[in-house]
């Protein structure tokens, strides 16, 4: 194959490494004064890949070797990435600004995880899944620490770095039990592999080997019991670093797994199936009874993301075409729920300083009315009470579970689904019910005040354009399912 | 099919009304009278324009009228679909009637935040419409959970003292309920491959499946109506919610359970239905004499009413359930009635409690030496909800113990004797409360009803005695419908029957 046709296939992966290598060269020149530059062109950078994302074959098209894959399921992925980390980095420049993370490496950084990101659920080999998620990761574990002065940041970064660095060593050793028992790397060759089953001799072998790339993956969406670090790691980062980590890359690996499961080891569907269900359904119930006590709002947040992410699991377990089509329904709500979430959070501050505690919440209603709105939007959203957002996202992963025959995982999903509904409550009632405390600052700049009601538009009509997104879900879906 | 959207216009109505009250600015003073004029309005349009359906609703047809069908999520056959027919129409008429009576209800007592009060009210109007309208199931249950959003917000903001306890218990029992509809919801989807109503009417559900199916649209409308023993949720929602609040809560969103026991369990799952109708008779009998001993007890006004409306739903329960035509029309007229006259008589207390901030039987007596026209006007509705004929609460629960004695004369039996008990404690308080002597200091400066009290009473009394002097509008809308889903109802457990025969 022409190595001209594989670039044509790259063209958003690459004008995203080769800007942010050129932004490096100018960061390193100009010092950290050009932080606002960097940034803002960071954010066109995005913006343009994704165009070109959009713009990319409506066919499914290999490169490199077949490492490398562009389909529309890849594409859908992208642009969600693309979205998720464009909204963080806007809001998170006021922030840095005003909170003394000075250094023009933190766009450039995001711009490389992004990278990583888009490799990943463009990977069509394990090797390449391997350099796209190490990329993504060693990106994240410096963002985590990007405020040296802050021990709890320090703290995040290496909680992560040493975690993340296990995790990839069990996805390694995963990767080599596969490889030796299949004596492939490549996704096709593995489909083909495990296509009509497996011989009793290989069984064994290949299914640790997906058990401990499941584990390991598992580890990146930061599903029970592999969650441990996302508390430490929300609570230490910075606010908008945390936001940019309950999205992004929780998408990214999300949808690789969803790749890695259904198309290489789709054969295997016995074998994992169980033990998503299980993950779900741990992280979904822990996710809620974990998050009842918390005071600190990220923690909160960390817990919640965690319940989520089992709920996007239930739509995995049902591995059906629904089930994928849900999944990327509810990242997409989780996504803009999310980004507006935390971009409320960020405007939570007193005197320029950001108030984490969540009983600081009570009486914000009658300070400021139109930021309860949205934030409650939210919350509800977040609980799954229809008309808004989240009730359809978690509909449709239900609805496959259901047409999968998995009758109990549904009815202790919801359950659960109810126990988180208190939590989110609790912060509306706070808003709402309680006594004003002191103000929290009028100013909240014109950044995040857009991102909140936008997000807060598309939460609160989303029955609206529940079809267009649906379709397009179902047509990133297909592609797996060819 | 595709006329004027009557039925679109009146759920949506509101919602226009909401967009005025954001837009209003000012001072608070100016945005409040707004606020408050402009839900007045909004809420009196959309009853006027839901006067139409009745107008041009055509009782000679059991099929949905006022029919509009859009695609909204064709890869999974959702609509947006929308009709009533006649179990449902008079419903939406209940909804859009009440509200501007809320409003009113409202108007000198709530001070604090009045834009968020009347927007809750008005998205609240929407959301019940709505329930009452839908003809997709995924759309019934978008519109039957988000009521929940703005009662949570009415309740906690605007209640008593235990408002916080009552919204969390309001809303964390009605959302267990309701997933397990979900549930059910998601499995017919499945099952039948849509969400459309009138299809899934003409689906037979398999057998085997019918009664998980029923026991998780129990678990939802049972703790909606609601039967004992989930009842508990209700005597604190209504004793901490504001008066309007409480109106609406016993004035419509308890049918929701009635409604969709009539619109879901019965025809979708005749043959659970009939397996199950002597749980729900146990239930309800229970129900209705538990309740009504307790409400004997109460010493706060609000809560007796509030468990009286727990035994009156007891007969609604009952009657639906007898699956004869006078049971079923006797359970609607009886939610319809119960509907006029719980509101009416929580708006009986409002009227006392905001003169005197409290709702302790044992602070008043005596009334009706300072305010006799009070004391007629709660009479009338006291005697309503004692069922004295002439008023509508004696039509529906004749009807349904008419429908009772047909099948089972033990629960007619029983049922009867909860009439005494309710004319126990209602004859009681209103003794307790309106006659005696007049000694404490402070009842005697208290008001008679005020230009603005008998405006919003004065409809509700109409409504009662027409509904019980001349109840026959009232039932020819729902015969058709009703008749129908005897009809079917019949089918189904005549079919069961045969194969049963054959089988032998």
């Amino acid at each position: 194959m022409d190595i001209l046709t594989d670039i044509k296939l790259i063209w958003p992966e690459l004008c995203i490494a080769l800007s942010a290598m050129s932004l490096l060269m100018i960061g390193a020149f100009k010092g950290d004064n050009s932080t606002k530059t960097i940034t803002w062109m960071s954010i066109c950078v995005m913006g343009i890949a994704c165009l070109l994302v959009i713009l990319g074959p409506e066919t499914p098209s290999l490169a490199f070797n077949n490492l490398f894959v562009v389909d529309q399921f890849s594409n859908y992925s992208k642009v969600l990435i693309l979205i998720g980390a464009t909204l963080t980095l806007i809001f998170a420049l006021p922030f840095n600004l005003r909170e003394g993370i000075p250094q023009f490496e933190f766009p450039i950084l995001l711009l490389f995880a992004v990278l990583g990101m888009m490799m990943m659920v463009s990977a069509n080999d394990l090797i390449a899944l391997y350099l796209g998620i190490e990329l993504q990761s060693l990106s994240l574990y410096v963002l985590a620490a990007i405020r040296r002065d802050s021990i709890k940041s320090a703290e995040a970064g290496l909680k992560y770095f040493v975690l993340g660095a296990l995790s990839s060593g069990i996805l390694l050793y995963g990767m080599t039990m596969v490889y030796g028992f299949s004596g492939a790397t490549g996704f096709n060759e593995l489909e083909l592999a495990f296509s009509d089953g497996v011989a009793n001799n290989q069984l064994i072998g290949v299914t640790v080997g997906v058990i401990f790339i499941l584990c390991a993956l598992a580890f990146k969406v930061s599903a029970v019991p592999f969650h441990m670090w996302t508390p430490d790691v929300y609570e230490g980062a910075p606010t908008p670093i945390t936001a940019f980590f309950s999205i992004a890359p929780k998408i990214a690996a999300m949808l690789l797994l969803a790749r890695v499961l259904l198309e290489p080891f789709g054969g295997l569907f016995v074998q994992w199936q169980q033990v998503i269900c299980f993950i779900a359904i741990a992280s979904m119930t822990f996710g809620a009874f974990a998050a009842i006590n918390q005071t600190n709002i990220k923690r909160l947040m960390a817990y919640s993301s965690i319940g989520h992410m089992g709920f996007v699991l239930v739509g995995l377990a049902a591995g059906t075409l629904a089930g994928l089509q849900a999944v990327l329904l509810y990242l997409t709500v989780y996504l803009f729920m999310n980004v507006g979430t935390f971009a409320c959070i960020l405007a939570m501050k007193r005197d320029d300083r950001m108030v984490e505690e969540i009983n600081q919440l009570a009486g914000y209603s009658r300070t400021n009315p139109r930021m309860t709105i949205a934030l409650t939007i939210f919350m509800f959203s977040m609980a799954g009470i229809p008309p808004l957002a989240g009730f359809f996202g978690k509909y449709f992963v239900f609805k496959a579970a259901i047409d999968a025959e998995l009758y109990t995982l549904t009815v202790i999903g919801l359950l659960a689904s109810v126990v988180s509904a208190f939590y989110y409550l609790r912060i509306v009632k706070l808003m709402y019910f309680d006594e004003a405390m002191d103000e929290f600052d009028k100013s909240i700049g014109k950044e995040i005040s857009l991102i909140t009601v936008g997000m807060s538009i598309v939460t609160a009509f989303f029955i609206i354009i529940l079809w267009p997104v649906l379709d397009n879900a179902a047509i990133a879906a297909s592609s797996i399912f060819l | 099919m595709q006329s004027f959207p009557v039925l679109s216009l009146t759920i949506f109505l509101p919602l226009i009304g909401v967009l005025f009250i954001l837009l209003v600015r000012g001072n608070d003073e100016t945005s409040a009278r707004n606020a408050r004029y402009t839900a007045l309005w909004t809420s009196i349009a959309t009853f006027i324009v839901s006067i139409f359906l009745w107008i041009n609703f055509d009782i000679g047809t059991a099929d949905f009228q006022f029919v509009e069908k859009h695609q909204w999520v064709p890869a999974y056959q959702i609509y947006y679909h929308l009709g009533v027919d006649g179990i449902s129409m008079l419903f939406v008429l209940l909804s859009t009637a009440l509200t501007p009576l809320c409003v009113l209800a409202s108007w000198k007592v709530i001070k604090e935040r009045v834009r968020e009060y009347m927007i809750a009210f008005l998205i609240l109007e929407t959301m019940m419409v709505g329930t009452f309208s839908s003809l997709d199931f995924l759309l019934f249950y978008v519109f039957f959970e988000g009521s929940l959003i703005p009662m949570f917000i009415i309740i906690g903001v605007w209640g008593g003292g235990r408002r916080v306890y009552s919204a969390f218990k309001f809303f964390l029992f009605t959302l267990t309920g309701s997933v397990l509809l979900l549930v059910a919801l998601m499995t017919i989807h499945f099952q039948a491959g849509t969400t459309d109503i009138p299809t899934l009417l003409n689906f037979d559900i398999p057998a085997e499946m019918q009664p998980w199916l029923w026991i998780a649209f129990f678990a939802s409308f049972a703790v909606k109506m609601p039967m004992w023993p989930v009842h508990t949720w209700l005597p604190d929602a209504h004793v901490e919610a504001p008066t309007a609040g409480s109106v609406i809560l016993a004035g419509v969103l308890l049918k929701m359970g009635g409604y969709g026991f009539l619109r879901f369990s019965l025809p979708m799952l005749p043959l659970a239905s009939e397996q199950f109708t002597p749980l729900i008779y146990t239930l309800s009998v229970i129900a209705i004499i538990y309740t009504s001993l307790v409400a004997l007890a109460q010493e706060d006004m609000k809560k007796l009413i509030a468990y009286s409306s727990v035994a009156h739903m007891g007969f609604v329960t009952i009657g639906i359930f007898t699956s004869t035509v006078y049971g079923i029309q006797g359970g609607i007229f009886q939610m319809l009635s119960h509907g006029v006259i719980s509101a009416a008589l929580f708006l009986c207390v409002g009227v006392v409690y905001d003169r005197m901030h409290t709702r302790e039987i044992s602070r008043y007596g005596g009334l009706i030496e300072r305010m006799p026209k009070y004391a007629v006007v709660f009479m009338i509705f006291m005697l309503g909800a004692v069922g004295l004929p002439g008023t509508g609460g004696f039509i529906g629960e004749f009807l349904v113990l008419l429908g009772a004695f047909q099948v089972n004369t033990w629960v007619a039996l029983l049922a009867t004797s909860g009439i005494v008990l309710g004319a126990a404690y209602m004859l009681f308080m209103y003794r307790r409360v309106i006659f005696g002597q007049l000694e404490r200091a402070d009842l005697k400066g208290i008001m008679d009803l005020e230009p603005r009290e008998i405006v919003i009473f004065a409809p509700l009394i109409i409504l009662v005695l027409w509904m019980g002097l001349w109840p026959q509008p009232f039932l020819q809308v729902m015969d058709a419908s009703v008749l129908n889903l005897m009809q079917n109802y019949q089918d189904a457990l005549g079919s069961l029957d045969v194969t049963g025969l054959s089988n032998r």
